[in-house]
């Protein structure tokens, strides 16, 4: 351990001066403190100094010169070689090449381009893998299915019929406020069924279950691919994507609609405890509206983009996995990823088909 | 520190995995200077044993000495200092693949005193010709290098505060003999030149024969013999006998015998 003897400084003697103390990477600090005075030092330097490693050997040159005949008297043999040796290496730092604004727009161009391909690519095998599989059912890895429906459908059930019940609950509060002031209470049940079956039971079912299961997809592909194990499951004759997406895209589109379900379910009982409590809108009398006034063509709406968001969720996030490199950090940037582009595209397929729906006449 | 003191020394060190039991009363010296190299059949703790030494694995019971100081007795700040004096280079390198190589090297420098970031830059760089690499390969990062490059880079960063004590968790692993070769006489020449002990994991026999003078051997949970290779395999003890008594060391013998031999 460096001892208090060994701190840098100078000591003025009659006939010159002692440059005292060790020139290790500890002392780096104090060394560059010391720079200007040593350099004004003149007459006579002697070095007094028990170690010297690299690090100090470099500042040591920084600070008497590169050249021998500069250097204080007093360095030993080994501390010499030290010095020769760094004073060798002297390569400086090479520039990092860094784009010009054109060539960033080229490169950015050219990776948007590149996205599309692999999107392409991505949907292309996972067809392939569809079709093979639909020629030779028996091939389907059923226990991956099964463990998809349990992880992603049955586990979520809490999460989601609890998420469903609140928005259904805040949405008849709100809008229970605005008919309470018409007397228009009953029409609370046409509020809440229309906006829950058509959109937000759908939706809160997608993007629970794209933030759940679909960054899961992606850190799990992410970090096999790194690992090289989706290049081993090609090296079995595996097609990888039997393996890794296909058992996901089917348990998820099995498992997203009934979620669905359930969060309409969920939402609904949220509404009508709100408007028991709230409006005096009876439990009975809420059902009974339900059955006579709402078309169960919104039902049918709303569950037909189930599918659609599960087909998004496992494209997006399985694609993200698949394109992850570089290490620990690639995974979490996929992963990341793979979320925000779920959730986006599921909103805005979610408004493109509200357009669709509506132009139709539903 | 005089050549007699240990810069390492183990005493009764007892390690346990669940019901396993790694070590048991295992005692060991590294001096000043020292090449030493651990060896054993796999699962007999020696990447254990040197993770403990680095002080990233506590021992069950046991005695470390590190730099002639009682490691139990040292407080968080100097557990700090003391750390700074070693250097570990893990087996698959372990660089931040965030980092481009001289951000790696230079992320303890930078965090150990504040200096100026075009000085740090340089000694970066300095670490990264120490170990041979092209200066080229700065801005490279970790995933883009080949294994060689990797394992240079890891050792530059193990280098990055000039530690006494570097400490190799199987630096030759999966490397081809040319690189392997080359790796070794790194080490060497790193050792030549820099005040360094160095404390390896190995199973490359050509590593044990160019670059140690003494070898541990490990088994029955504890330090069986350490001695420079040469009097090791002449051992009685029936372990080391059948570690060593296979064609492969004995062609790595030969190979080194000629070596010296021409």
């Amino acid at each position: 351990m460096a001892s208090p003897a060994a701190q840098p400084r100078i000591i003025a003697e009659s006939d010159g001066s002692v440059v005292s103390g060790d020139w290790i990477t500890a002392h780096l600090k104090r060394w560059l403190q010391l720079q200007p005075d040593l350099q004004r030092l003149s007459g006579k330097i002697r070095l007094d100094c028990q170690q010297m490693d690299t690090n100090g050997a470099w500042v040591f040159l920084k600070i008497f010169g590169k050249n021998p005949t500069s250097w204080p008297q007093g360095l030993t043999d080994n501390q010499l070689q030290i010095l020769e040796l760094v004073r060798s290496k002297q390569e400086s730092t090479p520039s990092q090449p860094s784009l010009n604004w054109l060539a960033k727009l080229g490169f950015h161009t050219l990776r948007s381009f590149r996205h599309g391909r692999q999107l392409l690519d991505f949907l292309g095998r996972l067809t392939l893998a569809l079709l093979a599989m639909l020629r030779r059912p028996w091939q389907c890895k059923v226990k991956l299915l099964l463990d998809v429906i349990q992880r992603d459908g049955l586990q979520a059930v809490p999460i989601v019929a609890l998420m469903a019940f609140l928005l259904g609950a805040v949405i008849a509060w709100q809008g229970g406020l605005q008919l309470q002031t018409y007397g228009a209470n009953i029409f609370i049940v046409e509020l809440v069924a229309i906006t829950h079956l058509r959109e937000l039971g759908p939706l809160i079912a997608a993007i629970l279950v794209a933030g759940r299961s679909g960054s899961a997809y992606a850190a799990q592909i992410a970090t096999m691919n790194m690992n090289q194990e989706v290049l081993a499951l090609k090296s079995l004759g595996q097609d990888p994507y039997a393996w890794l997406v296909l058992p996901k895209l089917l348990g998820l589109l099995l498992a997203l609609p009934l979620l669905t379900v359930l969060a309409n379910l969920a939402g609904l009982g949220g509404g009508m405890l709100v408007a028991s409590v709230q409006l005096d809108v009876t439990p009975t009398a809420f059902w009974q509206r339900l059955g006579e006034e709402v078309n169960v063509a919104h039902f049918w709406i709303g569950l037909v983009k189930a599918p659609v968001f599960a087909l998004i969720i496992v494209t997006v996030g399985c694609m993200q996995g698949m394109l992850a490199e570089g290490g620990a950090e690639g995974v979490g940037h996929r992963t990341t990823r793979s979320v925000v582009q779920a959730i986006f595209l599921v909103i805005i397929v979610d408004a493109l088909f509200s357009i669709i729906f509506s132009n139709t006449g539903w | 520190m005089d050549q007699h003191t240990p810069i390492v020394e183990l005493r009764n060190i007892k390690t346990r995995f669940g019901a396993q039991r790694i070590h048991q009363n295992l005692n060991l010296q590294v001096f000043q200077g020292e090449r030493l190299a651990l060896v054993g059949g796999s699962g007999c703790g020696k990447s254990v044993l040197l993770s403990e030494i680095a002080l990233l694995l506590q021992p069950e019971a046991g005695e470390i000495r590190l730099f002639d100081q009682q490691v139990q007795d040292l407080d968080t700040e100097a557990l700090k200092l003391m750390r700074t004096r070693m250097g570990m280079m893990f087996q698959q390198g372990a660089l931040f693949t965030s980092l481009s190589l001289l951000e790696n090297i230079m992320l303890p420098i930078r965090e150990l005193q504040k200096l100026p970031e075009s000085l740090i830059k340089e000694l970066g760089m300095l670490k990264l010709q120490l170990v041979g690499l092209p200066s080229t390969a700065a801005h490279k990062f970790p995933q883009e290098l080949s294994g060689g490059m990797l394992k240079r880079a890891a050792v530059a960063r193990a280098l990055a505060l000039d530690p006494n004590l570097l400490l190799l968790d199987e630096p030759t692993a999966g490397l081809d003999p040319v690189s392997a070769n080359a790796f070794d006489e790194l080490l060497l020449e790193l050792h030549a030149t820099l005040d360094l002990t160095l404390i390896l994991v190995t199973h490359d026999l050509d590593s044990l024969w160019r670059i140690t003078d003494q070898v541990a051997f490990l088994g029955r949970k504890r330090v069986l013999c350490k001695a420079p290779m040469d009097e090791l395999i002449q051992q009685e003890q029936p372990d080391i006998q059948r570690y060593f008594a296979n064609t492969r060391a004995t062609q790595a013998m030969n190979r080194n015998q000629a070596g010296e031999v021409l």
